[in-house]
């Protein structure tokens, strides 16, 4: 009866296709860089902090510390998979944004706008984060409300201001499409059927687990090269981790997160009204305003900065730390500002340096490679625009 | 400022009031135990195959054997070029003088010893202008006989380095910290004299097995702050004119969630009501001047022993995050100080001129007419245990059960000993660099960035060493291949393993 039925959307799906010839599409059989193949089959991260401890496992500390734990054992295939859905716009609603629009390999995998794009020129209303690194992640977006990337995946996928996709579209322009549900029943080979949600977010998650950020010249010095870092850039990291200025506190190495709610009080770009954050998630009128610490890693790539964009560059954003503690809090609101935002005083010299130190966390190595065409058929959203 | 931390009291006061009207009366029976007899607090910490000591073992050192190689910086040189110059395992000896530094060292078993001439020390000026004297993050790190002040930051400052000990050091008017480890492991924090600091002159943050002890702290906002941390004993140290003496917290909003087993004991905290100097929004801005001990959201704290006197609002508060005004909320951090327990403890004028809040709780337990106050607890705090409670003025604490025990004396300290080195096979190593570096540019069979790993094997197969010379220092050798980056971060050991190790990969 299944098989049946099987055959039967599979003879539909024949039917109805578009685009490329199914056979154009291969998945991958090897691992992405950085990862090693395991007898298993699946693909393991494979990096010289896992040589380093860190308190109670937590992946936080100094320079040689471990990282947290992390996502990895998907196979070639999943990954692969996940990169052709991450590139496709058959994903979104209209057929015209797929993933890579807001998560931009050309652009730090955000969007180099203070507030994403959605579908039919949506504001989105938060800006897209970097999705360097979310392998080590336990929390998602900004007011941290998800707590999975497969969970996450749907937020994007069905809000009518971002992808404006319907889980019954979505599944039903899938299935529809002979060369997904090849690559599917490769990449899933033990779950027979149509192709499920689940799926398509496992696929997503495996991906975007492969996006690792840890070979920059900071990493260089932390593994025992001296003068992988400047003289600038180390004065940088000593104002960085100083406790005048505290940045390390909350971006915590080696991820340069510490993954915590934090009531920083920024300033909305004009215009804006204030975002509450995760007073709204958690319910919690002491975090009014609170957001998730976010990485700096390949910070120097994803201008302009913070949760709605409000600053253009770095130099911006440390200066209103260093303007002191609720410079920008609207009048008659209190927020239970962090402890560690403080009145620094830190001289321009020093900011200029955290600035400078902030562009030696800059690696791209493992940038993944976009498809040049998707198995819709549909044109891929273009990189850099 | 005072208000902060108790506000909400009254309406607690209110609820313990009816209790007394309707509930107690008459004289409880004194039970007297003797501390010299019955069982001993066995300790919450249970070593998990990290080669510890039995229980009992006493520990003296965590930073292992000290290195041979020796170098001296004079008055007028740089301890930061010594750092740097150093390989890892040196004792760098620092002669008196006056040195306008701030020292890193992100590298493992470096030992910084002053060297103390008719009491002349080595001094770290910051002139406060510098941010911090010493940031460490290498493990096995030791910093001894220093003098530090007048700096902006803190005096030293560990960020995850373990098995550290930072001892014999005087630290003063040094911004916010004085010592403050912070996510390390097994540490040592002895006779050390801190003084005029804005926030904890000894500040254990996030840090797991730590002893703090025979430091004399004085004239802080906070004296010993234990904060996120866990198997901690805080004992011998002298206390004195700090607006609060002994901290054990949890600060919420941080990565570690918990406080969880302090010991307090044998430790002098007297007279600490020095106004608080705290910096508006520090978490111990909140602190009334005039606290002994103040327990906030910590778990199994011990208090034991220890003299505690003079301090005008309370010997020991006990509290909650939802009692302390300028404290943030975390959904995943327990609130109350759970499991408190109060040994014999000599506690002499405490709460003599109290706070108002605090007041009205001593009225709602019946003490009418106190003049004192010893311990006051408001929050919850489950689990809680007091022995021969008659001899302390207390207010919130009748709820407390006996503790079944009388003593911390089985409780040695937490400490490990010193762990070696983690092995790292060269072979293993040369495999994650291979994987975590030169995959991003080379495929076994495919062209990327740099030409395939399957020609690399067909030029240098025989010639590991060969390959290993060339990735240090690359020439452009393909018309049609970018020129490859110089791996020279790579010692020359790891650049032959790596070479080693894709010279037979097969995939």
């Amino acid at each position: 009866m299944i098989r049946a039925l099987v055959l039967l959307i599979a003879a539909m799906g024949t039917a109805g296709a578009t685009g490329p010839a199914p056979t154009d599409f291969t998945l991958k059989t090897t691992c992405p860089p950085g990862f090693e193949k395991t007898a298993a089959g699946v693909c393991e991260l494979r990096t010289l902090y896992q040589f380093y401890d860190s308190l109670e496992n937590r992946g936080l500390g100094g320079t040689r510390t471990s990282l947290p734990p992390h996502r990895d054992g998907f196979t070639p295939y999943q990954i692969d998979l996940g990169r052709y859905l991450f590139f496709d716009p058959v994903l979104s609603g209209d057929g015209t944004l797929s993933c890579a629009s807001c998560h931009d390999p050309a652009r730090g995998l955000s969007d180099g706008r203070p507030r994403s794009i959605g579908i039919h020129g949506e504001d989105a209303g938060r800006a897209a984060p970097t999705l360097w690194n979310v392998a080590f992640l336990k929390r998602f977006f900004w007011d941290a409300r998800a707590d999975s990337l497969e969970a996450q995946a749907t937020g994007p996928l069905y809000s009518p201001h971002e992808m404006g996709n319907t889980p019954a579209q979505l599944l039903e322009s899938l299935n529809g499409n002979a060369t997904y549900r090849r690559l599917f029943q490769q990449a899933f080979p033990n779950q027979r059927g149509p192709i499920t949600d689940q799926q398509i977010f496992t696929a997503l998650a495996a991906f975007e687990t492969s996006l690792v950020s840890l070979n920059s010249r900071y990493d260089r010095y932390v593994h025992g090269y001296d003068a992988a870092l400047s003289e600038r850039e180390i004065e940088g990291l000593n104002v960085f981790r100083s406790f005048v200025a505290r940045c390390s506190e909350c971006h915590t190495p080696p991820l340069f997160t510490n993954e915590q709610i934090a009531v920083i009080g920024m300033p909305e770009p004009a215009g804006r009204p204030f975002d509450v954050g995760a007073e709204a998630i958690l319910h919690a009128p002491k975090l009014k305003g609170g957001f998730k610490v976010p990485t700096l890693r390949n910070i120097a790539r994803t201008a302009p900065y913070s949760h709605s964009g409000a600053f253009a560059d770095l130099r911006g954003v440390v200066e209103f730390y260093n303007k002191g503690r609720g410079n920008a809090v609207p009048k008659d609101m209190h927020l239970y500002l962090h402890w560690h935002i403080s009145d620094p005083k830190l001289t321009d010299l020093e900011v200029d340096r955290i600035v400078d130190f902030l562009g030696a966390l800059t690696d791209e190595t493992f940038l993944p490679q976009p498809p040049a065409r998707v198995p819709s058929g549909l044109p891929p959203t273009k990189q850099g625009e | 400022m005072k208000k902060g931390l108790v506000v909400g009291v009254l309406v607690a006061a209110l609820a313990f009031g009816a209790g007394m009207l309707f509930g107690r009366s008459g004289k409880q029976d004194l039970k007297i135990s003797s501390s010299t007899q019955g069982a001993s607090y066995s300790g919450g910490f249970k070593a998990e195959g990290e080669g510890a000591a039995p229980p009992g073992a006493a520990i003296r050192s965590v930073a292992g054997p000290a290195p041979t190689n020796v170098v001296v910086v004079k008055d007028g040189e740089s301890i930061q070029a010594a750092v740097k110059a150093a390989p890892k395992g040196t004792i760098i000896r620092v002669m008196p003088g006056t040195y306008h530094e701030t020292v890193y060292i992100d590298k493992d078993d470096i030992r910084i010893i002053g060297v103390i001439e008719a009491g002349r020390r080595a001094v770290l000026d910051g002139e406060k202008k510098l941010n911090d004297a010493i940031l460490y993050s290498g493990n096995n790190f030791v910093a001894e006989n220093l003098e530090i002040r007048n700096y902006k930051g803190n005096g030293i400052m560990g960020q995850a380095g373990n098995n550290f000990e930072i001892r014999n050091n005087v630290i003063a008017e040094s911004g916010v910290y004085g010592i403050f480890p912070q996510l390390g492991k097994n540490g040592i924090v002895e006779h050390n004299v801190v003084s005029g600091i804005a926030d904890a002159a000894i500040y254990i943050g996030m840090s797991d097995n730590i002893l703090v002890a025979n430091n004399d702290v004085f004239d802080s906002v906070a004296g010993i702050e234990i904060e996120n941390s866990r198997h901690a004993i805080v004992e011998h140290n002298y206390v004195h004119n700090n607006s609060g003496g002994l901290l054990a917290f949890v600060t919420p909003g941080l990565p570690i969630k918990d406080t969880v087993d302090v010991i307090f004991r044998n430790n002098f905290v007297v007279g600490n009501n020095h106004p608080n100097f705290g910096a508006p929004g520090s978490t111990v801005s909140g602190i009334p001047a005039g606290t002994g001990i103040l327990i906030m959201a910590a778990d199994d704290v011990v208090i034991e022993g220890n003299v505690i006197s003079d301090n005008k609002v309370s010997g020991i508060i006990i509290t909650d995050h939802a009692h302390a005004q300028n404290i943030t909320t975390d959904p995943e951090s327990d609130p109350n100080s759970d499991r408190v327990k109060i040994l014999d403890n000599v506690m002499l004028r405490n709460g003599y001129d109290t706070i108002t809040e605090a007041k009205a709780l001593l009225l709602a337990d019946g003490k009418v007419g106190a003049k004192n106050l010893d311990i006051v607890r408001v929050g919850p705090s489950p689990g809680s245990c007091i022995i021969n409670r008659h001899q302390y003025v207390t207010a919130g604490v009748g709820d407390f059960a006996e503790c079944d025990f009388t003593n911390t004396a089985n409780t040695v300290n937490y400490l490990l000993p010193p762990v070696p080195p983690r092995e790292i096979k060269p072979g293993e190593r040369g495999k994650v660099v291979y994987l975590g570096i030169c995959t991003g540019c080379h495929t076994y069979n495919g062209r990327m960035i740099g030409p395939p790993v399957q020609v690399i094997q067909a030029l240098y197969m025989e010639n590991p060493q060969g390959l290993a010379d060339f990735i240090a220092k690359p020439t452009k050798k393909r018309d049609d291949y970018p020129e490859m980056p110089p791996q020279d971060y790579l010692d020359p050991e790891t650049r032959l393993a790596v070479a080693k190790y894709m010279l037979q990969v097969t995939n």
